[in-house]
């Protein structure tokens, strides 16, 4: 460090302990304020001989751990009450006790980080690493065994010859000046500093480009992009017909399905079955949304073969005919399951449950169409009690 | 050997002045490295490297290549991270709690326990960061407002965990950071190369051994001991919840937290003499780090052993004192089921050979010492085995019971931890002093003024 002419304090060495706390008491009770004690390790009771104020440090510790505290709780409560609550076990959104030791946690790390920084940077005002003080032969024997005191040249009572006496008379030794360095200043479009921005620029925006557009892109980044399986859709090496998609087992029955017995004879088996519901108003409402949906094209709203197709396809026969209506709910079930002349089977489209239900509904529409003027009378006696 | 232990014992030996101690100390920084340190070195980087190629199949093919898969789902991974974590608690132990208590013996050791605490932590981290199965998505277990309008499960063990290590690491940098300052700036002054002088320089912030620092620092130095004393209890207890708050019969236990605050202290202060007795004998450091502080450690090791014997024992009665016949399986088929050898192993190591400790000859011999705590590493490393594994091999469903084996590249992962910490530790020792050296001057004869008693 180049030196300037300008005096930043004087110091002194004392060999032992006891010296520098006499020096240092000395020092302070004469009135001066701008002094300081330098030794390799904290001397005990060195505090009290410098007349120094107890620390202020744990106010800044006090003040970031409630931060913590708070800052714990409330990113906790808000996250997992206001912006996203979850159940979790039917436990309240606000569970206190599962909330505490990342309270804890973050407590801790705010406190801790709070109280260093602060120190560092507030009370020591560090990083000095210019101070006049450095490099001087004084820092490097403070730094080993000696003991050192230092007066600085801006205190008010600050006399360059008096304190010299008087740290003779203390007893210091290796008395010196100390004086301030010289201060450079940077200059901003200094090339080096201009070229370590410019190899900052290309390294972040170089490697911000690399990750985001070639390493995502990349095994195993590439969120699983590729596997060793077959997709559906897609050619194989493994199969013979070339295919990914394979057909399923010979004899495969689906979950929950009952093959229909007769599904290979277009004729009408000898013996139907027989219809497994009653004919509840539910199972009346699921025939009915059925029919509408897959009977009514062809065979009309109420079955009289007069659908809205009617004119582009084949009418069909009347669902009121005699042959009809004498049949069994088996014979009809045959029909939509196999399908009869140009009619397909509905068995793809309708399950077991929904075929019975479009059988019992086309029974009801059987009996709505076909009813006799007793009848008609008798329903509507009927329906005339049960509307008292 | 008979010592009076009613008086304090002096904490350096030899009468060394403090300019000596210095010179000790720093004298393997300033000394290039000789053919023992190349050959631990080439060793340790060995298994190092052997941990990082099973770290690349890891990385790139899955966790698939691990021996874990049901009913075993945890296993060596998450081992290792509790064997590890644990580890670094003993550095905590000695550098915040025994300050607290005033136990100036800790000087000595405190610089190296807290490193390793570091060192540990950081071998520690890599195993659940690893065990998520894609590690470069871990930023997700980190609460962050983003594109998917979701948190973290701030309820859940496994998130208290991220929390908890993340700031136990974090402030334990920041307690061994603090504490090197005065050092730095002692090398930074010792020292007569321009590069080491920058570096020095760097890392000291411009440090000046000024009493007005030393008043605020000492103060630091208080609330951080302070504030990781409740943290070191915390780390270990929120690993234990994630045993403890499952319901799986052997993990779903009151008694997991103290029980693995024990076993962490235990552990921990068994790999630090582990580590000392080399570092003494190849550093020339015997007058500072003294038998009379080994000897110390071993008391500690000893209490702590009987502790956790304690809780091995307090896990039986509670298994038949709770009626639950599925809790009682599991602690019958620890002692004779087929991990039964990893039960034993545990058992002796962590119990029976703790107690030659009770014989002053034995806990002052530095062979009987290393080869105890070599066996306690052992033991409590299966200790966690034990708990982690043999109660997932056979639970509730006796259909899905198994058996985990190990793939070599678990094995190449713990081999590989061990490693990593031990090429971190020989790095250090060269780096920075192991010693603190301003400690432990305040702490030799004749560093305090005569009024204050010197040493008390």
């Amino acid at each position: 460090m180049d030196r300037t002419n300008k005096l930043y304090g004087i110091v002194a060495l004392f060999d032992t302990p006891d010296q520098i706390i006499h020096a240092a008491e000395e020092v302070s009770g004469k009135g001066y304020k701008k002094f300081d004690v330098h030794t390799p390790y904290p001397v005990h009771g060195m505090d009290d001989a410098m007349k120094l104020k107890p620390s202020k440090l744990g106010f800044v510790t006090l003040a970031f751990g409630l931060g913590g505290i708070a800052a714990g709780l409330l990113l906790q409560y808000w996250t997992m009450v206001v912006d996203y609550p979850m159940n979790i076990g039917g436990k309240p959104f606000f569970s206190l006790p599962a909330f505490i030791p990342i309270t804890f946690e973050v407590t801790v790390l705010m406190a801790t980080l709070g109280t260093v920084i602060g120190m560092l940077s507030v009370f020591f005002r560090f990083p000095d690493n210019k101070h006049p003080l450095h490099e001087t032969p004084y820092m490097t024997s403070v730094s080993r065994d000696k003991y050192g005191l230092f007066i600085g040249a801006n205190d008010g009572k600050f006399n360059e010859a008096e304190v010299k006496e008087l740290f003779s008379s203390l007893g210091g030794k290796g008395i010196a000046e100390i004086y301030e360095p010289e201060r450079t200043l940077y200059d901003a479009f200094n090339p080096k500093f201009v070229g370590l921005l410019v190899l900052v620029a290309l390294l972040v925006s170089g490697g911000t480009y690399f990750s985001l557009n070639k390493l995502m892109y990349m095994n195993p980044f590439n969120w699983m992009d590729h596997q060793f399986r077959g997709v559906p859709q897609q050619a194989s090496d493994f199969f013979a017909d070339g295919r990914m998609m394979r057909e399923p087992v010979k004899g495969t029955v689906s979950r929950g399905h009952m093959p229909y017995e007769f599904a290979d004879s277009a004729a009408q088996p000898a013996e139907p079955l027989a219809n497994p519901l009653v004919a509840s108003a539910e199972v009346l409402k699921l025939g009915q949304k059925k029919f509408l949906t897959f009977c009514s094209p062809c065979h009309g709203n109420h079955g009289d073969g007069d659908g809205r197709l009617n004119g582009q396809f084949p009418v069909p026969p009347s669902l009121h005919t005699e042959k009809l209506q004498k049949w069994q709910d088996g014979n009809i079930y045959h029909v939509i399951a196999v399908g009869q002349n140009i009619m397909p089977s509905y068995a793809s489209q309708l399950n077991v449950k929904e075929r019975w239900a479009v059988v019992t509904y086309i029974r009801a529409l059987q009996k709505a169409g076909n009813a006799s003027k007793e009848e008609v009378q008798q329903y509507r006696k009927e329906n005339a009690a049960n509307v008292k | 050997m008979n010592i009076d232990y009613s008086k304090e014992l002096p904490l350096i030996h030899g009468r060394l002045s403090l300019g000596e101690i210095e010179d000790l100390i720093a004298k393997p920084m300033s000394e290039k490295p000789n053919r023992k340190y190349y050959i631990a070195l080439a060793v340790t980087l060995t298994l190092f490297l052997i941990g990082a190629i099973s770290l690349g199949y890891t990385f790139y093919y899955g966790i698939g290549m691990w021996g874990n898969n049901q009913p075993v789902g945890w296993a060596f991974e998450i081992v290792n991270f509790v064997f590890w974590i644990g580890i670094g608690h003993a550095g905590t132990l000695i550098s915040a709690i025994l300050f607290l208590l005033r136990q100036k013996w800790r000087t000595a050791i405190a610089r190296f326990a807290e490193t390793m605490t570091i060192f540990a932590v950081m071998v520690a981290g890599i195993f659940p960061t690893i065990h998520t199965g894609r590690p470069w998505l871990d930023g997700y277990l980190l609460p962050y407002p983003s594109q998917n309008g979701l948190w973290v499960n701030f309820t859940s063990p496994l998130l208290w965990d991220v929390f908890a290590v993340s700031t136990y690491f974090t402030v334990s940098l920041v307690f061994w950071y603090i504490g090197l300052i005065p050092d730095f700036a002692v090398m930074r002054d010792r020292t007569t190369t321009k590069v080491k002088k920058f570096i020095y320089s760097l890392f000291s912030l411009g440090w000046r051994h000024s009493n007005r620092n030393w008043q605020h620092y000492e103060k630091s130095y208080v609330i951080l001991a302070g504030f990781a004393t409740p943290l070191v209890l915390s780390v270990h207890t929120i690993v234990s919840f994630d045993f403890a708050v499952s319901i799986m019969p052997g993990w779903h236990t009151t008694i997991f937290p103290p029980y693995f605050v024990g076993g962490a202290i235990f552990s921990g202060f068994a790999m630090v003499v582990t580590v000392l007795l080399f570092v003494r004998k190849v550093f020339d450091l015997e007058n500072i780090i003294t038998v009379d502080h080994l000897e110390r450690m071993n008391k500690v090791i000893l209490a702590t052993g009987m502790m956790v014997g304690y809780a091995y024992a307090t896990e039986f009665f509670i298994a038949w004192y709770s009626g639950v016949p599925f809790e009682q399986f599991v602690f019958i088929n620890r002692i004779f089921g087929p991990y039964a050898w990893a039960y034993w192993i545990m058992v002796s190591c962590n119990v029976i050979f703790p107690q030659f400790f009770w014989f002053r000859k034995l806990r002052r011999s530095i062979p009987v010492m290393f080869i105890i705590v070599i066996l306690v590493n052992v033991g409590m490393w299966f200790e966690r085995f034990v708990i982690v594994v043999t109660s997932l091999h056979r639970d509730y469903l006796p259909s899905s019971w198994g058996y985990f084996k190990p793939t070599i590249f678990d094995i190449g992962l713990l081999v590989g931890s061990f490693g990593m910490f031990f090429t971190l530790v020989l790095l250090f020792v060269k780096a920075m002093p192991v010693v603190s050296i301003a400690e432990v001057k305040a702490v030799a004869d004749g560093a305090q003024p005569t009024h204050h008693g010197g040493e008390h």
